[in-house]
Parts: structure tokens; C-alpha cells; sequence
């Protein structure tokens, strides 16, 4: 764990958490940033959930990598997302590892949690962020957005706290997480577990993190997060640093010494533990199931209007499971639109320079 | 039935005119083939309407999106099996039966999820398209009908008597009809010959 202490706001929940595993979360801390001026009636929060890697650091620069937020492109004064009206905030999800309560968190016994964490669920980490609401004395959001497992939180908060939001803004996500995103999530937990320095998850106090497992589980799931189309655009077969095959396993690629590039900075900003804790989250996610089996069910009576966007080559949320929960809300007789955009760069698209993503947004949150 | 209809209502074309200042106030609307979302958009802000669109183009529904409307993008032949029964108050398919797979089966759908329904689309028994075929022997490319035959959207092509029998065939009523010529509204004696557009009003 390299993280630096967070800078951000904590808050402090004044009662144990919760959580869906039938423990409760004691202490539990949550870490936010926020954008722009709350108005007084407090009538114009937008609350932005981050994907699986993501963080607070939404339109602010991180404090590790020093790049700019990760959606400072939608994000500020004058963009789709105005902090010119309204009041933005972005928190660190439980489990993480940029200030909330997570598994590098020290436990009641001065020692970190560890694998003593207690396992999570999306509920759990939006029931972390109603909490934060109720701190900030925000009753109703004018909007919850979400990406990827962002989308997840904002489905899960419309669903759960039907109240609490009056748009819903869900991108390249889904409902419930397949065999097929299981199966992924499943290498990168096995590549973390499989380097010695994993040790149980106990490896906070020694020099030895296992960055080399955390970085294969990061380098397996960025695959996932791009396209054929796009990979073959900006590597192709072209070789790196070289101009003919060397006949050995160095980065021998473009392609290979990318991912590995992607890797390593991310074990330099990422905790090992936290990623099987939010992987395990995404895995169990099914908003069906938590609702009786019927997706329509969750969504019954909400008086919220929902907007779903998803991107043509996207191949880990498809556009399929944009259409499931659309087809769940219409039966619902929710207020839904929904569009699919034309991205070259698959699931990613939703980070990426996107005008009619741009557009879409902004007129749905305004 | 000849009812007057201001060909201007609130700027929309004639036929969309027709249906907008027909709907009840407050009602709830699923507009099929909503296109840039102007119906619906009159409809939620001249007449109290909770609409909700379908349409299949990207472009139009980022469009109706961007204005704040709740629109779906989906394949009406496919996607209105979602809705449920009697789910809104009016289903509007507007210039969009005759681009059905089966206009038909379309219909009891319509029927289905709407009280009511309203149905407009080109008539295909117009004189000018009759005297396109008979003089020319060529299909009719006309004011109504702009598009060549290899390149029209059109699959099954309908005229007013049409629609009239597959109405009485599929047990609804036509509760009211409005005939175009143009930007005209004209009488229903003869609409066969003489209308280019068509609009029903449909109840079961």
C-alpha cells in the first residue's frame, strides 16, 4: 500500500455501517471531495459514484499520480456537468483505498484490517454514501451519475433509496454482473493471490507488496476495458523499441509494453486487498436478485428519471444490459431514456473525449 | 368526420398538429418513432402530457435527450413488446406504419399498450401517385413520397381504404379521422383520391 495520507474531507459515520453480510462496519470512514456551492435549500447536489480503480479525485488532480481528475474533462464550471450550478461530490467508496474504510484501514486493534475486512457489497458501499448524504444534510440529489461500477451504485441507490435522487445517469453498466465479468474479476483475484507477497493479504507492515499480481490483475482487466478495434488502431502488431523479433519474453510488443506500463502505475496508487474486495462487491451485484428476482420490481413506484447510455464496442457492459434494466423501467413505468453511442474505444469510451456523450449528459442533468 | 385543426398548432407539422391538439391534457403518451422529439415536446409543454419516445436513430434520440426528453432507443417492431398493457393513454405512430415489419401485428400493439391510438402515415392511393404508376409505369416519386423505390423506407405500402379494412379486421374504431393535402386539411368525402396523409384515431 503506497497510498499517501488522504487529503481529502473525511467523514466520520456517527453509527456503525450496516452491510449486506449481516456484520457492521464500526469507525467507518468515508473520503470525498467536493466542486462547486451547495445552494441553500440544498436542492442542487449531484452525487458522481467512481468505477472500480476510481476515486474521489473526480475534477481535482490526484494527489499520487499528480494527473487531472478522472472526469475533469465532464466535470467544472461550464462543462456537462456545472459546478458553476451545481454542487458536485465524489467519494471513495468502502473498501478502497483513498481515505475510506478499507482493508489497508487500521482495525479497533491498531492493526490493519487486512483480510479482516469485512467482505462488501455495491449496497453496502451506497449505503455508505447515503450515510455521507445524511452528514451533508442532503435529503434528495438533484442527480446520482455513474459509470461502469459507478452506474452500479447509482442503479443501486435508485432501487434502494428511491428518495434520495431525482435523476439517475447510468453509462457502460449493468445490473448485475455475468459468468463472463466474474470470470475476469476471478483471474485478476487469482494473480493477487498467487504472488508470495500477497501473504494472506498480510503484507502492510513488510517491504514486499504483491505489485506483481495486483499489476496482472490490472493488465488483465484493462484488456477488457478497450476493444479489438481500438487495440489494433494504436498498437497493431508493431513491435516496441526494436525492429525485428529478439526471440525472448521482454516486452517485445507495443501492445505488451503498454499493459505493462498500465500495470505497474497502478500499483503505485492502488492497494492489492482493496481490489479483491471491490471485485467481490461487483461479482455479487445483481439488482434482480436483491429484489425478489424481478428487475422491474426494484424500480417500482420510483418517480425518478433515468437516463442509460451505452457504447457500441463495449464488450464487458454491452449494450444488451443497457437494454435489460431500459426494458425493466419501462415496465415499471418509469421516465427513461436511453441511447447507444458509436465509440471506437469500447468500455472506456465513457472516460474519452465524447461529444454526444457530452451532450447527453449535460442535458440530462441540467 | 371533419374536425378543424389549425394546420399551425404550436409549429408542428399538420398531421403531428392533428394528434397534439387532440390528445386530453395531462394525459401519458408513448410517442413510436418520435424522431427529433417535437411532438413530444409540445405535447409535455402545451398540453400537460407525460410523453415518453421510442425511436431507432441514435442521432435523434441523443437529440431528444439533450432537450430532456425520456426517450428509448429501440426497434418498435421488437421493443414494444416491453411496455406493459394499457401503459399509457395514447400510443402515437406517426409516418412510421408503413416502415413496419408487419403493420399489422404493429397495430394490435399499439392497441395494446395505448387506450387509444394514433396512427398517421402516407396515403399511397393519392391521385398523384395513382397517375405516376398508370401514366408513367414507373413507381411514384412524389411531393408525399420523395424517395426512389430502392431507397425509401416504406416496406408496405398502405392507402386510406387500407388502413380502413385492417382497422375493422383487428376490431378497433376508428374514433376520428383528418385528411391532408399539403399543408391542407380537406374533407373526408373521397380521401382515398385525394389525401396525402392520413391521420386515425383508434380505440378497441
Amino acid at each position: 500500500m503506497n497510498a499517501a495520507p488522504p487529503v481529502s474531507p473525511v467523514y466520520r459515520l456517527p453509527h456503525p455501517l450496516p452491510l449486506d453480510s449481516g456484520q457492521a462496519l464500526d469507525g467507518c470512514e468515508i473520503a470525498y471531495e467536493a466542486y462547486g456551492t451547495l445552494a441553500d435549500d440544498k436542492s442542487n447536489a449531484v452525487l458522481v459514484c467512481h468505477a472500480l480503480t476510481g476515486d474521489q479525485y473526480l475534477a481535482s488532480p490526484h494527489p499520487i499520480t499528480g494527473k487531472p481528475g478522472w472526469w475533469e474533462r465532464m466535470v467544472g464550471p461550464g462543462k456537462p456537468i456545472d459546478t458553476n450550478r451545481h454542487f458536485v461530490i465524489c467519494a471513495n467508496v468502502i473498501g478502497s483505498c483513498m481515505g475510506s474504510s478499507g482493508p489497508a484501514s487500521l482495525a479497533p486493534d491498531g492493526q490493519p484490517y487486512a483480510m479482516r475486512f469485512p467482505v462488501i457489497t455495491i449496497r453496502d458501499m451506497v449505503r455508505g454514501l447515503v450515510a455521507l448524504l445524511d452528514g451533508l444534510g442532503i435529503a434528495k440529489l438533484h442527480a446520482v451519475v455513474g459509470g461502469s461500477m459507478g452506474g452500479m451504485q447509482a442503479l443501486s441507490l435508485a432501487a434502494n433509496w428511491p428518495e434520495r435522487a431525482a435523476r439517475v445517469l447510468v453509462i457502460a453498466s449493468t445490473a448485475r454482473h455475468s459468468a463472463q465479468n466474474i470470470a475476469f474479476h476471478e483471474v485478476g483475484r487469482q494473480a493477487i493471490m498467487a504472488d508470495p507477497a500477497w501473504a494472506g493479504g498480510d503484507y502492510y507492515a513488510s517491504e514486499a507488496k504483491p505489485d506483481n499480481g495486483l499489476a496482472v490483475a490490472r493488465m488483465a482487466a484493462h484488456i477488457t476495458y478497450l476493444s479489438e478495434a481500438g487495440l489494433t488502431e494504436k498498437f497493431g502488431r508493431r513491435l516496441q523499441d526494436r525492429e525485428a523479433k529478439g526471440f525472448n519474453f521482454d516486452a517485445e510488443f507495443q501492445v505488451e509494453s503498454y499493459l505493462r506500463y498500465q500495470g505497474s502505475g497502478f500499483t503505485r496508487r492502488f492497494d492489492a486487498n482493496s481490489y479483491l474486495y471491490i471485485t467481490r462487491a461487483m461479482d455479487y451485484f445483481d439488482i434482480a436478485e436483491e429484489h425478489g428476482g424481478k428487475l422491474a420490481d426494484a424500480f417500482a413506484g420510483t418517480q425518478a428519471r433515468f437516463c442509460l447510455v451505452s457504447f457500441d464496442t463495449d464488450w464487458l457492459y454491452p449494450t444488451s444490459e443497457s437494454r435489460h434494466i431500459v426494458h425493466a423501467l419501462n415496465a415499471a413505468g418509469a421516465k427513461v431514456s436511453f441511447v447507444e453511442l458509436s465509440a471506437p474505444h469500447g468500455h472506456d469510451s465513457f472516460l474519452l473525449e465524447h461529444d454526444q456523450l457530452d451532450r447527453v449528459v449535460k442535458g440530462f442533468v441540467e | 368526420m371533419l374536425l378543424h385543426t389549425p394546420a399551425t398548432t404550436f409549429g408542428l407539422r399538420p398531421d403531428l398538429a392533428a394528434i397534439a391538439s387532440h390528445v386530453k391534457f395531462g394525459s401519458r403518451v408513448l410517442d413510436i418513432g418520435c424522431g427529433d422529439g417535437a411532438l413530444m415536446d409540445a405535447l409535455q409543454t402545451q398540453m400537460g402530457c407525460d410523453a415518453r419516445g421510442m425511436e431507432l436513430d441514435g442521432e435523434q434520440v441523443e437529440r431528444c435527450v439533450s432537450r430532456g426528453l425520456s426517450v428509448v432507443q429501440g426497434d418498435a417492431n421488437l421493443d414494444l413488446a416491453n411496455y406493459p398493457d394499457k401503459a399509457f393513454d395514447y400510443a402515437i405512430l406517426s409516418q412510421t406504419l408503413q416502415t413496419a415489419t408487419r403493420p399489422d401485428l404493429m397495430l394490435d400493439e399499439l392497441l395494446r399498450v395505448g387506450r387509444r391510438a394514433f396512427v398517421s402515415f402516407p396515403n399511397f392511393a393519392h391521385w398523384r401517385t395513382r397517375m405516376a404508376l398508370l401514366l408513367g409505369g414507373r413507381m411514384p416519386v412524389t411531393r408525399a413520397l420523395p424517395v426512389s423505390w430502392y431507397a425509401t423506407q416504406n416496406i408496405h405500402h398502405v392507402t386510406v381504404e387500407d388502413f380502413r379494412d385492417l382497422a375493422r379486421m383487428k376490431g378497433a374504431t376508428i374514433e376520428r379521422a383528418w385528411f391532408f393535402s399539403g399543408e391542407k386539411q380537406i374533407g373526408a368525402p373521397a380521401a382515398n383520391w385525394r389525401a396525402e396523409f392520413a391521420v386515425f384515431e383508434l380505440s378497441r
